[in-house]
């Protein structure tokens, strides 16, 4: 299969969050802040990679009836060693967004990529659509952490882009943006327009 | 007692509710959302597993993992908390893992119309994060029973009521590229929007 492929397909035409409905979970709750999406992004894209390509290298050794504990565990294994690098180098992000990296375990793009497709090929397009499906996670997440920090405390990566008026500016923030459900419009939105864009992916 | 133990249930279907004010669950939650019935299946599936595994990783906690739990082996000095993560997932793989085979053998039916959704069940954050909530709160066996019951009808109910409001967006004259997901999107936000107002009740 093509490398190329199969990291740019799921960018756009086959999204794990806008097409696949995978690992949502964490793209409404760590989208707050903008620096907090890159370093989750980061942590997703290299485990969905390595997890990938750990379960496809084991892929003919184990019996499908365990299949979903051996995946797990190499899963857990891999988001220890994530947790670990961002407590030792990372410490102060760490420090803020702790749970969320542990809850990678059950980020289910990780397990979905394992089940779906490291599961049935080799190890080298595995650790690519790892990589991809990394990449398209980080699209949506990227987005709406841009909007969601930009209208919601009119910042971008902590540095005040809009005055806000209780500091003396002009703009009045809104409130909405930093309540969850804001993420759901937003990527609700984002939905609209990529399938306006490409309508095979229309549905019904 | 049993009024300590319905207004537990309560608060974990309603003001608490795991997928509408916690956000857990959300893939499968959007993605088998479309059809009441099948919606129905999987709220079963996740109460079934939910109210096994809770309370097994409240034994589990109680008994191997807390500090000092392990002073019936005699070693009192003993705290495994920081494996509780990994032994959460494995019991809930596990769990997984049987229903899987159960369901395969006795409800062909169902299994095949949850498709790759039962296998997620294992990564359905609902599940661990009723588990890391039921260690947070420090919940003894019989309340994390009724959590455990609680907390899953509370999933089961959202992802029910989500259905029912999808099923009838069917006939809606949605813009194209809105249709299907993203209604769905739109929708759980405005519900989420809902359940905030339960937000200040207090049991």
């Amino acid at each position: 299969m093509n490398i190329k492929k199969l990291v740019l397909e799921p960018i756009i035409s086959d999204n794990p969050i806008a097409l696949q409905i995978l690992g949502i979970c964490s793209a409404l709750a760590v989208t707050v802040q903008l620096k907090n999406v890159f370093v989750m992004c980061a942590a997703v894209t290299l485990v969905v990679a390595f997890a990938n390509m750990g379960v496809s290298l084991i892929r003919n050794h184990v019996p499908s009836s365990i299949r979903i504990i051996v995946q797990m565990t190499i899963i857990a294994s891999l988001v220890i060693v994530a947790e670990q690098f961002l407590k030792a180098y990372l410490y102060d992000q760490w420090k803020t967004m702790a749970v969320y990296v542990g809850l990678i375990i059950t980020n289910c793009i990780v397990m979905g990529r394992t089940e779906a497709f490291g599961m049935k090929n080799g190890p080298i397009e595995s650790f690519f659509d790892g990589i991809g499906n990394g990449l398209g996670y980080s699209f949506i997440l990227i987005i709406v952490g841009f909007f969601r920090e930009l209208f919601g405390s009119g910042k971008l990566m902590g540095h005040t882009i809009f005055e806000l008026t209780k500091d003396g500016g002009w703009y009045q923030p809104n409130g909405l943006m930093l309540l969850p459900p804001s993420a759901f419009f937003l990527i609700g939105i984002v939905i609209w327009l990529i399938r306006t864009k490409d309508p095979s992916q229309v549905e019904g | 007692m049993l009024e300590h133990y319905v207004s537990l249930i309560i608060k974990a279907i309603f003001i608490e509710n795991l997928a509408l004010s916690f956000f857990l669950g959300m893939c499968t939650f959007l993605a088998v959302s479309k059809k009441v019935s099948t919606s129905l299946g999987l709220g079963v599936a996740v109460i079934v597993v939910q109210v096994i595994t809770i309370p097994a990783n409240n034994l589990l906690y109680t008994y191997f993992l807390k500090a000092g739990a392990l002073s019936w082996a005699g070693y009192p000095d003993v705290d495994l908390s920081f494996l509780g993560l990994i032994s959460y997932i494995g019991v809930i793989a596990a769990m997984v893992q049987i229903l899987e085979m159960a369901l395969d053998k006795f409800f062909p039916a169902l299994y095949n119309s949850l498709g790759i959704f039962l296998p997620l069940i294992t990564v359905n954050c609902a599940i661990l994060g009723g588990s890391l909530f039921m260690v947070e709160r420090d919940y003894n066996f019989g309340e994390s029973v009724a959590y455990g019951f609680g907390s899953s009808v509370g999933w089961a109910l959202a992802i029910a009521i989500l259905a029912g409001i999808t099923e009838k967006m069917d006939y809606s004259d949605a813009p194209k590229g809105l249709r299907g997901l993203g209604m769905t999107f739109m929708t759980c936000g405005l519900l989420a929007i809902v359940f905030m107002a339960f937000a200040g009740i207090s049991l």
